[in-house]
This record gives structure tokens, C-alpha cells and sequence, in this order.
């Protein structure tokens, strides 16, 4: 089968996705992929949601040659594709957009999401208040103490903030809380999830609806380069804003694509979030995918300077490129991320989010012995991130 | 073998089944033992146990806080099989363990049904395992149960009934597991709806936790479950030496209200 094909009717890239989620879920989410099916191919949506991305979110985002950073490296020409430029910071409103979009047709006019670093969590409030829905967002409480503008945000924006306390009080859990919310509440209540994870549909639908950030960066590229890049490289938490840039280039075989995870305080020291690391194959939260999990298949705890990317599994259709050997995958420390979040600052007047300074790091790694031209995804603004960056610098 | 005997002996004397839920290795796994033979004595029909998992996403607190302190007991599925081998010395009781996929996993699947089967478990429900995903390829002496939901459509109901082994297992009200003030009104509907699919007995669980409720649901099931109550109270007492006796005096009444109440539907 063709990989971009993927994945088949109930959900699988080859041995990974599905739905492993409990059986009162089950009709929740056969009604929503075939709602979907049906917005897909229904004109009227595309249009309002091309609409809504362009005038209310502020698409096409621009891609832009970083000039400073390609001399300061000396090697490839280094392009970001500028989704931090869009309406609420981070790629993660182009999903939002599209599922809110669907809420509405499905008559659910209660949203609930969980959130990480909080991005995804100010793209549902934001596209909640839009059109007028009820929003809860749950939010792990280690993440909201380093994220507390974006708490501040949702709840500006008329959303509820749920604080989670469980287990290790990052994404996971919040993830865990919205499910049970979600069973709980589910035929008047919609969960936007915000990364390419969870049960069918949500990997397909979630990159489908960023497959607008790779669309845009080939018809960019080659508008302006009349070729198309040699390497691709963004970061992978869930994996949402990298599967959106690569999947249009997957059947372009001589675009190199490299997703990087994050390597937390190192890979020995095991205390990281690099499921291609040390992670094996599992089932978590409705998918099957690689994961961190210890022997006796608990999942482990993650760490990662970037709550975006402090996360146990990666989505499933990551794990599959990876089988196919279509895609890289790397990782980035902590301290790597952090050099490469001042280096940009420095050198190109911009500051990106802790999870997307993960892919600039690499491509400080790869840059200097390579050649031709590198597109890195910059996913996020680090306005966020600035008073945790402001500590650990010092 | 132990589960149909037991539904057909129940059905002949007109009998509803009373089915307890613990958490394995809560607080520890020789309490669990401890607390499965009470449990027996009270004239429980079935034992659920549950393998603790780190991300039990369709149970509530409750027994979210019981997989925790099993976790934290150092409980492992290898240990939970070999619990039940430790009450098997002594009990017929039937036991059905109720797990997440992740931990079975990770024990290897055809491994798992081969070595619980032969440690004495007879049945295993998998929460985040529904029938689409089961290619059914490892055959096992367990019994697969099946659970269906108040938004289970008709058409769905039959496909998982035909998959659905020992007893069928209808989760009574939306939401996790946990304790809850009323039963659900749409119950006796969906309950009529399955019996039209399956000859299977039908178990209602999720929130039920006083003999008027276990009551109620007794009139139209054929197998009442309580879990959080009892995990509830559990919590309570940990590992003090009047664990059994208190968890008893609460279950007791629940049997009794089971056992009385009028057999209908």
C-alpha cells in the first residue's frame, strides 16, 4: 500500500494505530470518522475552513529564508516554515479550526481538550470562544506551573482549566482526564485532541488538518527555489505539526525528512521523552505505537524541558514511517534545545518555542555538513517559555 | 468451566449472581488472597480481579488510587497470576481479571492466556481491547468477556455478543467507574436489547454501591457487580489487621439485597 495512503479503514499504519479504547467510546468515535469522511469530501466545509484559516488564523504563513543562522553555520540554506507567525502562536490552531468545524455539524456544542504546554490548549479556548461553545481544558499541574501564561490565556479566552494531579501531572494524565470526561459526557461533548495520537480517527484526522503546513512549504519552496529541499526536519512530542509538514513530501523520495524527540537530560540518563530511544511497542491512550514503558508494561515517566514533547508515546503513523525507514528520527537535550532557543533569538530576532528550538538544534547539528537547502518547522513562539528560559539561562 | 457452572447453578435456583471487584496487590497481594476467600465466605458468586495499571483511563479515582498503591506494593502480572494460584490452593471461587492491554502486552499475549489459564483464571475482560481489534488468533481456556455500553448501537451489540464468552458484561451508565446515586433509567432497555442477541448471562457493573441499587439492578440482570464501593473501603483500611472483616460487613448486605430480590425479566 501506498504509505501515504495510510492508514486503512479502521485506523492502522500497518501494525500501529487502531482503537484500543473501552467499548463507550467506541460509537463516539466510528460517528466521528464518518462525519469526517463526509466533511472531507463536502465542499462547503473545505471552504469555510480555508476561509477561517486564512482570515482568522493568518494563512499562508510565510516561509522565510534565516539568512543569519545559514552564515553563522556555514553549510545548508536553512529555511523555517513560520507557524509561530499564526493566530495564537502554534500550528495547533489549523486543527483546531478544522474540529470545531466538525463539533458544530455534529451538533456538540461542548469542547473539552487536554493540553502540554498549553498551545493547544489556547488554540481550543480560542476557536471555543469563535463560536460561542462551552470549553473545558485539562491541564496537567506540573504544566501548568511552567505554563502559566497560557493558563492565564485559556482562561482569558472563557475556558475552564481542570488542574490534574495524578501520576506525574503532565500531558499524559491530562490526556487520561479528558477520556474520562469524554466517556462520561459524550454525546453532548466533542474532545479535541490536539496531537496526531489516540484512537482512529484522530492520527488521520489531526494530520490531515495540518497537511496544510507541508502543502504550503512544497508550493513555497519551489516557488522560490524552483527545487524542492533536501532535508526536512521538525520536532515530535504527539507528532502533529511534523507529520503535517512531511506527509505531503512522503512520496517525493529524495526529500529527507527527520523528526527529533526530545532527549530530555540524556538518553542514559533516562530521563528523556525519546520513545525511538529506549521506547518499545505498546498500547496507550486508544493507539498502538512505540512507547516508554518499563518491563512489566507500566508507562514510565517522561521529562523534557518542553511540556510539548514530555509525552510516553509518539502517534502511531511516526512509528511507521520509521519501520519504513521514510523517516528519521533524532532527539535533542534540554541543553541543546536551550542553546538553539538563544541562538535563534540572537541570530534571526526570533524566539521560538521550547518544543520547535528541539528541531533547530538539529539543524545546527546537521547543517554545517550539509548541503543544499534544510526547512525546519518552526511550530511555536516562545513567548510562553520566556520566563522559564530566563531561569535556566540565568 | 467454573463460570458456566456457577451461572447454571445460580439460574436453576432462581438466583442472581453477586460479583465482587478488587484491585490485585491492594494493598498488598496477600491481603488480596485474604480478601478474595472473605469474599468467597460472603457468598460472593464471582471475584474480578483487576492488574493495576499506570493509566487506567476508564476508571475513576477510586481505582485509579487502588492500581497506585498496587504499583507501589510492587505488584506485577506475573505476581497477580501467582495470586490466584495462592487462592486456587483452596477456592473454586470463579475468577475473571480485568485488565488493561498495555501490561498483557508486555507479558506477551499468548503467554498470558496460556499461564493465567493454567493458574486457575477463568475469564478476562480488556478494557481498551474491544472485539475490532481482537483477531481472536490466541485461543485460551479463559472465557473472553465482552463489555457493551449504553451508547453501544443494536447492530454493534450483536456483533460483540457473538464474540462474548462466560457472560456478557454491560456497563450501566456512561462514565468511568465509581460510585454513583441512582441507576441508570435507560437499564432494563439496553439490558432487553442484549438478551435478544445472546443465551449469554448478562452482568451490570459500574457505580453501583448500596443494596437498594444492587437491588434495583438485580431485577433485570443476571450478575450484579461492585467495585469502587468495595475498593472504597479497602482504601480505607489498608493494611490494618480488620481489612477482611470490615470489607465483609459491607459486602455482605449487598449479597443479601442481591440474593432476595425478586427474579423478573
Amino acid at each position: 500500500m501506498l504509505t501515504a495512503a495510510l492508514p486503512d479503514e479502521h485506523g492502522h499504519f500497518g501494525p500501529y494505530g487502531g482503537m484500543f479504547v473501552p467499548e463507550t467510546l467506541m460509537t463516539a468515535l466510528n460517528e466521528l470518522s464518518a462525519e469526517y469522511a463526509k466533511a472531507k469530501q463536502d465542499p462547503a466545509f473545505q471552504r469555510e475552513l480555508a476561509g477561517l484559516l486564512a482570515d482568522f488564523a493568518g494563512r499562508p504563513t510565510p516561509l522565510y529564508f534565516a539568512e543569519r543562522l545559514t552564515e553563522h553555520l556555514g553549510g545548508a540554506r536553512i529555511f523555517l516554515k513560520r507557524e509561530d507567525l499564526l493566530h495564537t502562536g502554534a500550528h495547533k490552531i489549523n486543527n483546531a479550526l478544522g474540529q470545531i468545524l466538525l463539533a458544530r455539524r455534529m451538533g456538540k456544542r461542548r469542547i473539552i481538550a487536554e493540553t502540554g504546554a498549553g498551545q493547544h490548549g489556547v488554540a481550543t479556548a480560542t476557536v471555543a470562544a469563535r463560536f460561542g461553545f462551552e470549553c473545558v481544558i485539562y491541564m496537567g499541574q506540573v504544566d501548568m506551573e511552567r505554563q502559566a501564561l497560557n493558563v492565564t490565556r485559556m482562561r482569558l479566552l472563557g475556558a475552564e482549566v481542570v488542574p490534574v494531579t495524578a501520576g506525574q501531572a503532565t500531558l499524559k494524565e491530562a490526556i487520561n482526564e479528558a477520556m474520562r470526561d469524554w466517556v462520561t459526557n459524550v454525546r453532548s461533548t466533542h474532545y479535541i485532541l490536539g496531537s496526531a495520537l489516540g484512537s482512529h480517527p484522530y492520527p488521520m484526522m489531526v494530520r490531515d488538518f495540518h497537511r496544510v503546513i507541508g502543502e504550503e512549504t512544497r508550493r513555497q519552496i519551489l516557488e522560490r527555489e524552483k527545487r524542492l529541499p533536501d532535508v526536512l526536519v521538525a520536532c515530535v512530542g504527539g507528532g502533529s505539526n511534523a507529520i503535517g509538514l512531511f506527509h505531503p513530501f512522503l512520496a517525493d523520495k529524495d526529500v529527507r525528512m527527520i523528526g527529533v524527540e526530545a532527549g530530555g537530560e540524556g538518553i542514559e540518563a533516562g530521563k528523556h521523552a525519546a520513545r525511538f530511544q529506549g521506547g518499545k511497542l505498546g498500547v496507550l491512550q486508544g493507539t498502538r505505537t512505540y512507547l516508554l514503558a518499563d518491563d512489566d508494561g507500566q508507562i514510565q515517566l517522561t521529562h523534557s524541558i518542553s511540556a510539548g514533547l514530555d509525552y510516553a508515546a509518539i502517534g502511531p503513523e511516526h512509528s511507521y514511517l520509521r519501520d519504513e525507514g521514510r523517516v528519521e528520527y533524532e532527539y535533542a537535550t534540554d541543553a541543546e534545545a536551550l542553546a538553539a532557543f538563544q541562538a535563534l533569538a540572537r541570530l534571526e530576532g526570533i524566539i521560538p518555542a521550547l518544543e520547535s528550538a528541539h528541531a533547530i538544534a538539529h539543524v545546527m547539528k546537521i547543517a554545517p555538513r550539509t548541503s543544499g537547502i534544510i526547512i525546519a518547522n518552526l511550530s511555536g513562539r516562545g513567548d510562553k517559555d520566556v520566563q522559564q528560559a530566563a531561569q535556566l539561562c540565568g | 468451566m467454573r463460570i458456566d457452572e456457577t451461572f447454571a447453578r445460580l439460574r436453576a435456583r432462581g438466583e442472581t449472581a453477586f460479583i465482587a471487584y478488587i484491585g490485585a496487590g491492594d494493598p498488598n497481594l496477600a491481603a488480596t488472597k485474604a480478601l478474595a476467600l472473605a469474599l468467597e465466605r460472603c457468598g460472593v458468586d464471582l471475584l474480578e480481579l483487576g492488574i493495576p495499571f499506570s493509566d487506567p483511563l476508564a476508571d475513576g479515582i477510586v481505582n485509579q488510587m487502588a492500581a497506585q498503591r498496587a504499583l507501589h506494593a510492587g505488584t506485577t502480572t506475573r505476581g497477580v497470576l501467582d495470586c490466584v494460584r495462592a487462592i486456587r490452593e483452596t477456592s473454586e471461587l470463579p475468577i475473571v481479571l480485568y485488565s488493561y492491554l498495555n501490561p498483557l502486552h508486555s507479558f506477551g499475549l499468548a503467554k498470558f492466556y496460556a499461564e493465567a489459564g493454567s493458574a486457575g483464571v477463568d475469564g478476562l475482560l480488556i478494557l481498551d481491547l474491544p472485539p475490532d481489534e481482537d483477531d481472536g488468533a490466541v485461543v485460551s481456556t479463559m472465557k473472553r468477556i465482552r463489555l457493551i455500553a449504553p451508547t453501544t448501537p443494536p447492530e454493534r451489540i450483536a456483533r460483540i455478543t457473538a464474540r462474548a464468552e462466560g457472560f456478557v458484561y454491560y456497563v450501566s451508565r456512561e462514565g468511568v467507574t465509581g460510585e454513583q446515586t441512582t441507576v441508570a433509567a435507560s437499564l432494563e432497555g439496553q439490558v432487553n436489547e442484549i438478551r435478544k442477541t445472546t443465551s449469554l448471562p448478562i452482568a451490570v457493573g459500574f457505580g453501583i454501591s448500596t443494596p437498594e441499587q444492587a437491588a434495583e439492578v438485580a431485577r433485570c440482570a443476571d450478575a450484579v457487580v461492585v467495585g469502587s464501593a468495595i475498593v472504597k473501603r479497602i482504601a480505607k483500611h489498608g493494611l490494618d489487621p480488620t481489612l477482611c472483616e470490615d470489607v465483609s460487613a459491607f459486602v455482605r448486605p449487598l449479597v443479601e439485597a442481591v440474593k432476595t430480590a425478586p427474579r423478573p425479566c
